[in-house]
């Protein structure tokens, strides 16, 4: 016993140790982290984020350098507070509570201090920095707006936050992601890679070495340069035409599927949510929950389409075979069914058939048509069914697959929607309960680039490319493979020509409701369209101004651009939709705009005192455009 | 003595072996511990792996000095040798040399020793000359009590130097104490004096003084009919509540707030890692840098940024962990085992009393070094400074622990000649 104390103490101490060294160097994973972060120093080399260019090449965003003050708390040695926020422009308060930040984040890693200062900021300070242990001045470049439009497609950069660092660890405090846009949506083309040089430090935090001679350390690889689908002329025409309205326009190039313009109205300058004053603007400008401007109405509104959708109603009746070009339907004022309220129609020429029934947009006809074709089916639920998978093939209720972030779905009503609205089998409901589709209104909702889409599909004669807003990325010299698919629809060809006769005649007829928009040597095939909409004020849904809207492509033949406008509260499809569409044509395939007259009614009229209305808290009266002014009233009795 | 002693054949090749292999390890560190990339020449002075090869080189001269002596010389004159140690520390009080605020050394030029390191060799000599002694009978309090003085004075010498670590060692004698029969409840009493300071520290001294209360009522009643004696319980509450209110009292107003630290660290009580707990933390980040395999040779980023404080002395086993891992770290601790587990084994071959005894201590003071020093570099002990043996950078403990090692490898090598 006496000669194994001494034994049995080494020994149980060996294995004591050894157990100690596992836990340490094996189980226990963050001794590696922190000797990592306080051994070696890591330097960042940020490439220059990507230029953006036009589809005309015209340089649209650049880059400027800025610098952040940076620092690390636990190398901070006391300093002159109030020399340092001198030098800075800063209170002292501010700073201590940036510093106090950093601390509480990592007293190892650095953290911005002060974020993008000048380049005149930075000349004096650099100087400086030297009496500062434990800061220093990290160089990366800001973006530089060529253009003061188009922000809601271009997006922004900001710096990341905590959650974007855990969810993608190339990504460090300070760094710089695109948000929203084609900067998100092209974030990792446009930034390229940063590069990363790593230094041995001592214990006095001085460099000694690069770390493993610099075997780890690596090249910045350059952000690529972009060029869009957009035309910046006719972009910017967009905007300024949509100023005091909301809504959006939306220009495709049917060939291709290229998207022209993409205008959301009310928009912002870009140049606003860049530099030291970005996150006051952002605030100011997410804050505004009345007119949205951060809000893209055209990717993500979501609206019923109103009577373009009776272009779809058609080509659908004429692929099912339920009615031809002969057919005639009367129409005295409406659509009756069932014995309950008609359908209601305005004032045309009587009876229709199907080009003047889309000139004149008759509801009687379409109630007819869309009738025709769900009754072809013994129920209800498998005509719907048929009725949306025709609709899905123009991209519609569903996600269309483009390259920006935002976007909605839209609907498409499904039979099993009905079900449930109606409690079927327990209620049964017929093809006169969706009636509202025919036309455009019921539950239908698109968003207007789901319009702009079905406009080009229909110009197209049947097919189209998913739209893209980017044309080339440079140095690699192709765009993602989707965009370049023909996508079909369900319609065959030949039904596609008399529907686009009568879009035609929307212009051409005397009676067409487009007939004043017509554009001197430019065959154009548009519709109008005049959406119902509602709106809750204090629990009560109140009907407002219907929404103006129009879609329209041209030429007839070879058509080079497809638009779709949508004013909110602008009353009938001609009045503003169909306004904007024509002047937008024009512009785009002319090069500028022959009737001034037309321009400018576009440019001097303002919907303001129409949006200010519901927030008056008293009722008001709607769909009276009459009323805005006494000039208006005569040009439109012109008009009609 | 005949030729055979001297023969090279009869050392201990084990126990040499294992002495190459740490040394090697040891100057290894060393060198990549207080590596300068701005100094060039490796046969400048200012490297201090080149002076460690210097005194690994006048080391083996050493060696071979004792390895030619008579085996009975350093049984016959330890009396001396002890007596020469006292009053070479003695005379360190007016001659010493204050380095790093202990007055440890003499200084002849650049040249220092430290003569606490060679104080050890002499009391495992004194020791086992005075145990070996077919007059001492340690079961008697009066040679328990001389054995006692010849181990605590060199150690009361040295702690008000201050160097504690160094006097901590001495503790080391008990193994020998234990093996040559003295009382089993020296251990008991030791253990429990350790566990109840721990405990004073961690919970207080009157809920200590509560606990062994009724633990003592729980094991009277228990035993109740064995009659047990009442005083001998009330005495074990009275003695551990009094060691417990004196640990207290101690730890409070006698040690300095450095110390106090240092066990509040490793206890828990306080947790920090910037100023105080630094040396331990660095120490422990860089090994635990090590991984399986480490960062290679001259790889460690601890070790090359000099992170880690008195790496080439106290702390070099972190630089072990960190460029060597888990593998090298953990062969390095295997070495250690093996060769005191080979010393206390070849010390039970021993017939002559004077060389068991002498192997005992040796085993005892390596372990205590190992144990203590590994111990505090893996955080699991205070800091307490003392070095590792045959590791640690400084010419007088390099040559302390090879004169200790090789004196037990001579008496070894001599004992098929003794009868």
């Amino acid at each position: 016993m006496r000669k194994l104390l001494l034994l049995f103490i080494v020994l149980s101490t060996g294995l004591l140790f050894m157990g100690r060294l596992f836990y340490l160097q094996i189980y226990d994973t963050s001794a590696v982290i922190k000797s990592e972060n306080n051994a070696i120093k890591v330097e960042y080399d940020y490439p220059q984020r990507g230029h953006i260019y036009d589809r005309n090449n015209k340089l649209l965003v650049s880059n400027q350098p800025s610098y952040d003050l940076m620092a690390i708390p636990k190398d901070i040695k006391p300093f002159d507070t109030l020399g340092l926020c001198k030098l800075l422009g800063i209170e002292k308060e501010k700073l201590l509570k940036e510093l106090n930040r950093a601390q509480r984040r990592a007293s190892w890693l650095p953290s911005v201090i002060v974020p993008t200062m000048s380049t005149e900021d930075y000349a004096y300070l650099g100087e400086q920095m030297h009496k500062y242990e434990g800061f220093y001045i990290q160089k990366r470049s800001l973006r530089d707006y060529q253009i003061d439009f188009g922000a809601n497609f271009l997006g922004y950069i900001q710096e990341v936050n905590q959650s974007m660092i855990k969810k993608d660890p190339y990504y460090k405090s300070g760094d710089l992601i695109g948000r929203q846009g084609v900067e998100q949506q092209y974030e990792q083309v446009l930034r390229g890679v940063k590069g990363v040089k790593r230094f041995q430090k001592d214990r006095f935090n001085r460099i000694i070495a690069p770390y493993k001679a610099g075997k780890l350390d690596t090249l910045p690889v350059p952000g690529r340069n972009i060029q869009l689908t957009i035309d910046a002329e006719l972009q910017k025409y967009g905007e300024e035409l949509m100023v005091n309205k909301r809504g959006g326009i939306v220009a495709l190039e049917p060939a291709t599927g290229e998207i022209l313009a993409l205008v959301a109205a009310p928009n912002y300058d870009p140049a606003l949510l860049v530099g030291r004053e970005r996150s006051k603007n952002y605030t100011q400008l997410d804050a505004d929950t009345i007119t949205k401007p951060l809000f893209d109405r055209v990717l993500s509104g979501e609206y019923a389409p109103g009577s373009p959708f009776k272009a779809l109603t058609s080509l659908i009746a004429l692929q099912e075979g339920v009615i031809s070009t002969e057919n005639k339907v009367y129409c005295n004022g409406g659509y009756r069914y069932g014995g309950k309220k008609p359908l209601g129609c305005h004032h045309h020429k009587s009876p229709v058939q199907l080009v003047s029934g889309i000139a004149y947009s008759c509801n009687s006809y379409f109630a007819t048509a869309y009738r025709n074709t769900i009754d072809k089916y013994s129920t209800p639920q498998e005509g719907i069914e048929k009725w949306r998978a025709h609709l899905a093939s123009f991209g519609l209720g569903n996600f269309m697959g483009y390259d920006l972030p935002s976007g909605r779905r839209g609907l498409i009503p499904s039979a099993s929607r009905y079900n449930k609205t109606y409690n079927y089998p327990t209620y049964r409901w017929g093809t006169t309960a969706t009636i509202s589709n025919a036309i455009g209104q019921g539950e239908v909702l698109m968003t207007p680039m789901q319009m702009v889409n079905f406009t080009a599909a229909i110009a197209n004669r049947g097919w189209f490319y998913k739209p893209h807003i980017i044309k080339n990325i440079k140095g690699v010299d192709t765009i993602p493979s989707i965009y370049t698919e023909k996508q079909f629809t369900t319609i065959d060809p030949q039904h596609f020509e008399p529907v686009i006769e009568g879009l035609n005649n929307v212009y051409n007829y005397s009676g067409g409701t487009a007939n004043f928009l017509k554009v001197p040597g430019i065959e154009i095939c548009g519709k109008t369209g005049t959406a119902e909409n509602k709106m809750k004020i204090g629990g009560k849904t109140v009907q407002l101004t219907d929404h103006s809207v129009f879609v329209a492509f041209a030429p007839k033949d070879n058509p080079k651009i497809a638009i779709a406008v949508f004013v909110e509260n602008g009353y009938w499809g001609a009045r503003f939709g169909g306004r904007i569409a024509s002047v937008m044509i024009e512009k785009y395939i002319k090069g500028e705009v022959t009737r001034k007259d037309l321009e400018n009614w576009v440019l001097t009229h303002s919907l303001e005192e129409e949006y200010a209305k519901p927030l008056l808290g008293r009722p008001f009266p709607i769909n009276d455009g009459k009323k805005i002014s006494a000039k208006f009233l005569a040009e439109e009795n012109q008009e009609l | 003595m005949s030729a055979g002693s001297r023969s090279i054949g009869s050392f201990d090749w084990a126990l040499i072996l294992i002495y190459i292999a740490l040394i090697s390890i040891g100057w290894l560190s060393i060198y990549s511990a207080s590596f300068n990339p701005e100094v060039e020449n490796f046969f400048s002075l200012e490297n201090l792996h080149f002076k460690q090869l210097i005194w690994i080189g006048l080391g083996i001269l050493i060696i071979v000095f004792i390895l030619f002596l008579d085996s009975k010389f350093f049984e016959r004159f330890s009396s001396l040798i002890y007596v020469v140690a006292i009053i070479s520390l003695i005379l360190l009080f007016p001659l010493g040399k204050n380095i790093n605020g202990a007055t440890s050394w003499f200084a002849f030029g650049s040249f220092t020793l430290q003569p606490s390191e060679f104080a050890k060799v002499a009391t495992a000599l004194a020791l086992a000359k005075y145990l070996s002694d077919i007059q001492t009978n340690i079961k008697t309090i009066r040679d328990q009590l001389r054995a006692f003085l010849i181990i605590v004075i060199p150690a009361l010498i040295i702690i008000p130097q201050p160097d504690p670590g160094s006097a901590l060692v001495y503790a080391a004698f008990f193994f020998p104490l234990y093996r040559e029969g003295i009382a089993a409840v020296y251990l008991i009493l030791g253990a429990s004096a350790v566990v109840l300071f721990v405990l004073t520290l961690l919970f207080g001294p009157i809920y200590i003084a509560l606990g062994v209360a009724v633990i003592a009522i729980l094991f009277f009643l228990k035993n109740r009919k064995k009659r047990p004696s009442k005083s001998l319980y009330l005495g074990i509450i009275l003695a551990c509540t009094l060691f417990s209110f004196s640990v207290n009292y101690i730890f409070e107003n006698v040690f300095q707030q450095r110390h106090r630290d240092r066990f509040n660290i490793v206890l828990g009580i306080e947790a920090d890692t910037q100023s105080i707990g630094y040396n331990t933390r660095q120490s422990e980040i860089a090994i635990g840098n090590g991984g399986w395999t480490g960062q290679g040779f001259l790889q460690g980023t601890q070790t090359t940024g000099k992170f880690v404080p008195a790496q080439d002395t106290d702390y070099i086993f972190s630089a072990v962990g960190e460029e060597w891992g888990f593998m090298g770290s953990a062969l390095v601790i295997i070495l250690f085992v093996l060769l005191i587990l080979r010393i206390i084994q070849l010390s039970e071959k021993q017939k002559n009393e004077f060389s068991r005894i002498y192997g005992y201590s040796v085993a005892g003071i390596i372990f205590i070094h190992f144990a203590v020093n590994v111990g505090m570099v893996t955080g699991l002990l205070p800091t307490i400074g003392i070095p590792l043996p045959f590791f640690s950078y400084g010419g007088s403990g390099f040559w302390g622990f090879t004169i200790l090692l090789f004196i037990f490898i001579k008496l070894d090598g001599n004992r098929v000649n003794e009868w």
